[in-house]
């Protein structure tokens, strides 16, 4: 039964070989993997299969569903994209953490119970913390380490939860859980790391563009999609995700016009685009749960698409940093091309994939009567075509001409990129083919003609305010900057508090010393003084001298006995 | 590289000038249509004439103007500032 074979394991097993082979055995390795997964997907029915007895529990490797089947499949298509994009790396490191990643996300959406999830929710935070130390920087170094802590918090906090949910409900199947269960809570803490809620979101910015150039497009896909799943399993129509997620899809946009680092610009559109999705399982209709999910779909695809260009950049002009670059469609014109497709589809223009998918959660606050929500997914929304729509290929390939002149991307890139660009189009221009693998029936039309004239007015008058602030001059200019976020918290103020503690304990100590040793000096002194060689108790006093005070003493007594 | 002395379209700020008109003649084709043609809107405010185009370029200039004048003061520090 091709059901008990847990699907994740796949790419897993096809990491740990292409581990050990090399060249083009390699290359074939990393490519069947995903193939292999997907192919498997196809073939699945619904239902529980894989059960495995251990720990006095009865284990669920593989729940089928439409849920968790949607994620596996673009799992596996943004596995297969990475593979593809990650050809040309020599590294073997990161040839084998980028499908072990994979598979373990894709063995965490299948996961029919808490304890699967959590073993496999903990694999994916060691696989893909190798993508960010494979750099191979001290700088990238720290970033990992402060990635992984918060990616094994989230994963305590999901195995609290899901004890104290075994011991209150007696199940630990993964299914709708809410707020109110026992443990719930915590279960809800360990996705809000995974998606970036807001306060929690800075490890995302800050562990993303420190990863390798292929790195990131990896990191990219799994993680931050893996909560999503979680939570639209978990936690449909929880009232207070709708506005932790109008939140998320507000705050970034702010960042992401300030900095100068490209895919940390990016890194910003994510929190922005997992609030769209956040607000819609907060919704909890199944328009809007649909509308999460066919979002996290297509934004899995535009976002690798626009982190593969930005990796291209990064590989053949050395840098992304908005400051440095500009003009580069020159040399890289196919890379300009993929890159403007990926800025089209996370703006949602008609015909490109965040156009269909993106609507269906605005068109479900809207008919909720949710209108402030509405109005910050609208400012989300022209906010994001400004930031990373036009920003991102602004700056990289247009602006002013930086005098950088490199060779074109390599062409397993660009046929990576060519992939990803297509499927974007394509559910763009056939929606119909997602919305047929939505978990609940979809009756919304995407392209109406309201629809369509009031999104273009939206981008086009966007894109008209990018043009005057940057004609005028108002536009910021990028400046070589870092930018405050919260990890301020723990990279500054929490060392500044231990060092401050640490100063205060050893001034203390001092202090105790000082006083001790004063105190012990005086005493030592005082010791000395009377009992040293001069000192008045060790005095070799003369015989004559003894006599006197002798009968002066008698003498005393006598007086005294006669009074 | 063989580029480095070609002059490109975009090169010259003439032509950038065009797009520059272009777009504005697009936009304002757009914002036509709305007198044409009635979108159907949840809510009622969201169909008065030209709802999207102004909330899309007044959100966008304040967005902008609110990043660099506020949040760039308050938190842009120099690049060097974590590895100091």
């Amino acid at each position: 039964m091709i059901a008990e074979w847990p699907v994740g394991l796949t790419l897993i097993a096809g990491g740990l070989f292409a581990a050990a082979a090399r060249g083009r055995l390699r290359d074939a390795i990393s490519l069947a993997a995903p193939l292999l997964t997907l192919a498997q997907l196809v073939a699945l029915g619904h239902g529980d299969f894989a059960r495995v007895h251990a720990l006095g529990y009865t284990l669920v490797l593989m729940h089928v569903d439409r849920l968790s089947l949607l994620f596996g499949y673009v799992f596996a298509i943004a596995a297969l994209l990475n593979a593809i994009y990650g050809l040309h790396v020599k590294d073997g490191v990161q040839r084998a953490a980028a499908p072990v990643y994979a598979g373990s996300a894709i063995a965490a959406v299948f996961a029919g119970d808490m304890l699967t999830l959590f073993a496999f929710w903990e694999l994916t935070a060691i696989a893909s913390v190798l993508l960010i130390w494979a750099r191979r920087t001290e700088r990238s170094f720290a970033a990992g380490m402060r990635y992984l802590v918060v990616q094994l918090v989230s994963g305590l906090l999901l195995l609290a939860g899901a004890l104290m949910y075994q011991a209150g409900t007696g199940s630990l199947a993964f299914g709708y859980i809410g707020l109110a269960a026992p443990g719930g809570a915590l279960i809800l803490a360990a996705c809000g790391l995974k998606v970036s809620f807001p306060l929690l979101h800075n490890w995302l910015q800050d562990a993303y563009p420190e990863a390798t150039e292929t790195g990131t497009v990896v990191l990219s896909a799994f993680t931050t999609k893996l909560g999503i799943y979680a939570l639209a399993r978990a936690f449909p129509g929880t009232e207070m995700l709708v506005w932790v997620g109008a939140t998320m899809t507000a705050f970034p946009i702010f960042y992401a016009v300030i900095e100068n680092d490209l895919r940390r610009v990016l890194a910003y559109s994510m929190t922005n685009q997992l609030g769209f999705m956040v607000t819609g399982i907060g919704i909890g209709t199944d328009l809007a749960l649909n509308g999460a999910v066919a979002h996290a779909f297509a934004d899995i695809l535009f976002k690798a698409l626009l982190f593969m260009s930005m990796g291209a950049v990064m590989l053949r002009a050395g840098t992304v940093k908005g400051s440095e670059l500009g003009g580069l469609y020159k040399s890289m014109p196919w890379t300009t091309g993929f890159c403007i497709v990926g800025a089209a589809s996370i703006s949602a223009f008609p015909l490109f994939s965040g156009f269909v998918t993106k609507s269906m959660i605005m068109a479900a606050a809207a008919g909720q009567g949710h209108w402030a929500v509405w109005l910050v997914l609208l400012f989300a929304s022209a906010g994001v075509f400004h930031h990373a729509g036009i920003k991102i290929p602004y700056f990289a390939f247009f602006a002013h001409d930086s005098g950088i002149r490199c060779k074109e991307a390599p062409g397993n890139m660009l046929v990576a990129m060519a992939l990803a660009a297509a499927l974007c189009i394509g559910i763009g221009v056939f929606p119909g083919a997602l919305y047929a693998l939505l978990p609940h029936a979809v009756d919304y039309v995407p392209y109406t003609s309201s629809h369509v004239l009031s999104q273009l007015q939206l981008l086009v008058f966007s894109a008209l305010a990018f043009s005057v602030l940057i004609r005028t001059g108002i536009y910021p200019p990028e400046l070589r900057s870092v930018n405050l976020d919260t990890d301020w918290l723990y990279r500054r103020l929490g060392p500044m508090l231990l060092r401050g503690t640490g100063s205060a304990m050893g001034m203390a100590a001092n202090a105790t010393r000082s006083t001790v040793a004063r105190c012990s000096g005086w005493m030592a002194g005082f010791v000395l003084r009377h009992h040293e060689a001069d000192g008045i108790l060790a005095r070799t006093l003369t015989t004559g001298g003894m006599a006197m005070w002798v009968a002066l003493l008698l003498a005393a007594y006598l007086l005294v006995y006669y009074l | 590289m063989t580029t480095r002395g070609k002059q490109y379209w975009l090169d010259r700020s003439e032509n950038v000038t065009k797009i520059y008109r272009g777009l504005w003649t697009v936009g304002l084709l757009l914002l036509a249509a709305d007198l044409l043609m009635h979108r159907h809107e949840e809510f009622g405010w969201a169909g008065w004439f030209g709802f999207y185009a102004a909330y899309g370029f007044f959100a966008c200039v304040a967005l902008v103007l609110a990043a660099k004048e506020i949040l760039r003061r308050l938190v842009k520090r120099p690049e060097d500032y974590y590895d100091r």
